[in-house]
């Protein structure tokens, strides 16, 4: 059943912000400190055990994969619902720390691609 | 016409979904006979989102107009941090043993990387508290850690639209940028396409750069920019949050 997916998925979910909400208590810091990474590493996780056992059937996994196609589109609701009014005024923020940010890690490829072959 | 609207303010979810699926297939629709597929889909929608949220009033957007009030729910903190965790799915350790050290490398790199050259930028200009700087910083990995980094640490609802304006910028300059300079970075191999994808993180523009380069590099790299893109979620609003709160 599909609602099994889900509900693996929920049971990740919680579990993660769990998890963040306790780092937050820990460090003394306002909000969730990576919930939702933590949550998919737990999904990453259980994915790879239950492909091991073959206990995922493709029901259950249709489940989760119908969330993870909703993702988008949820995005999108997001961005349809910030102050983009406010935003605008920093816009050129946007543009150039986009274009820096991504061009140095674009540049750095090279370097890193040769990590294996030189160990090799 | 008051009844329509008390309709469609009563079932604000079914309408957001009807909306949002009407911007999806416009995006697509914008994609593929404008751009001719050159620009992802999802960075149009994104795109058109940000512009409709224009027409609202201040902090929630076009959430703001009655009718459309369901939208704040469907791209609410709930709902968008449950979509993001199910993205997980398509990433498996055993697969990205076959990165090696320098995929693992890449994708903690491709996130404190794009987080510092980011926060530092916004520093120089203007933004001075540890919260915006974290957010911008985490908009300069993906459109997906920015927002989901700015709910955690409390950012304003202004610079979260500026992170994933931010995110999106990163996903078309990818899609364009990738074919142009994949020779001179060597992506013509499984193993540099792996390694493209962690330090890049932007799922959607690292898949449509790959396409646009040789169809056959897309899984690997939507493999690590995958995880990247959770890498992001789990480091930016903790350790680097942290690690900002230090400086400022």
């Amino acid at each position: 059943m599909k609602i099994y997916g889900v509900a693996i998925l929920a049971a990740c979910y919680l579990v993660g912000q769990f998890i963040g909400d306790w780092f937050g208590r820990l460090f003394d810091m306002s909000g969730n400190l990576g919930g939702v990474g933590f949550a998919m590493i737990l999904l990453i996780l259980l994915n790879d055990y239950l492909n091991k056992k073959k206990l995922l059937v493709p029901e259950t996994e249709q489940g989760i994969l119908f969330w993870s196609s909703m993702y988008i589109p949820v995005i999108v609701a997001m961005s349809a619902t910030q102050n983009v009014k406010a935003a605008l005024i920093g816009g050129w923020v946007a543009l150039i720390v986009a274009i820096i940010a991504t061009s140095v890690c674009f540049l750095l490829i090279p370097l890193i691609a040769k990590i294996n072959r030189i160990k090799k | 016409m008051q009844n329509i609207i008390n309709i469609l303010d009563k079932n604000g979810l079914i309408f957001a979904f009807l909306v949002v699926g009407v911007i999806m297939y416009l995006s697509f629709l914008v994609g593929k006979k404008v751009t001719n597929n050159k620009i992802p889909a999802a960075a149009i929608a994104i795109s058109f989102g940000l512009f409709i949220a224009y027409f609202g009033k201040g902090e929630k957007g076009i959430a703001a107009i009655p009718a459309f009030s369901g939208m704040a729910l469907l791209g609410g903190a709930m709902l968008r941090d449950f979509s993001i965790v199910s993205t997980a799915m398509g990433a498996s350790f055993s697969e990205i043993k076959k990165a090696g050290l320098a995929g693992v490398i890449s994708i903690v790199l491709g996130i404190v990387i794009a987080f510092f050259v980011g926060g530092v930028i916004a520093y120089f200009m203007g933004f001075t508290d540890a919260k915006s700087l974290t957010t911008i910083g985490a908009g300069a990995c993906t459109f997906i850690v920015g927002p989901v980094t700015g709910a955690a640490v409390g950012a304003s609802s202004e610079v979260i639209a500026i992170s994933i304006a931010i995110g999106v910028i990163k996903s078309v300059f990818v899609t364009i940028a990738t074919p142009i300079i994949a020779n001179k970075i060597q992506l013509n191999n499984p193993h540099t396409a792996m390694i493209y994808g962690g330090m890049l993180s932007t799922t959607s523009g690292v898949s449509a750069g790959l396409a646009a380069t040789d169809m056959k590099l897309v899984p690997y790299g939507a493999l690590t920019a995958t995880f990247s893109t959770g890498m992001g979620c789990l480091l930016c609003p903790s350790i680097l949050y942290y690690i900002v709160q230090q400086f400022i």
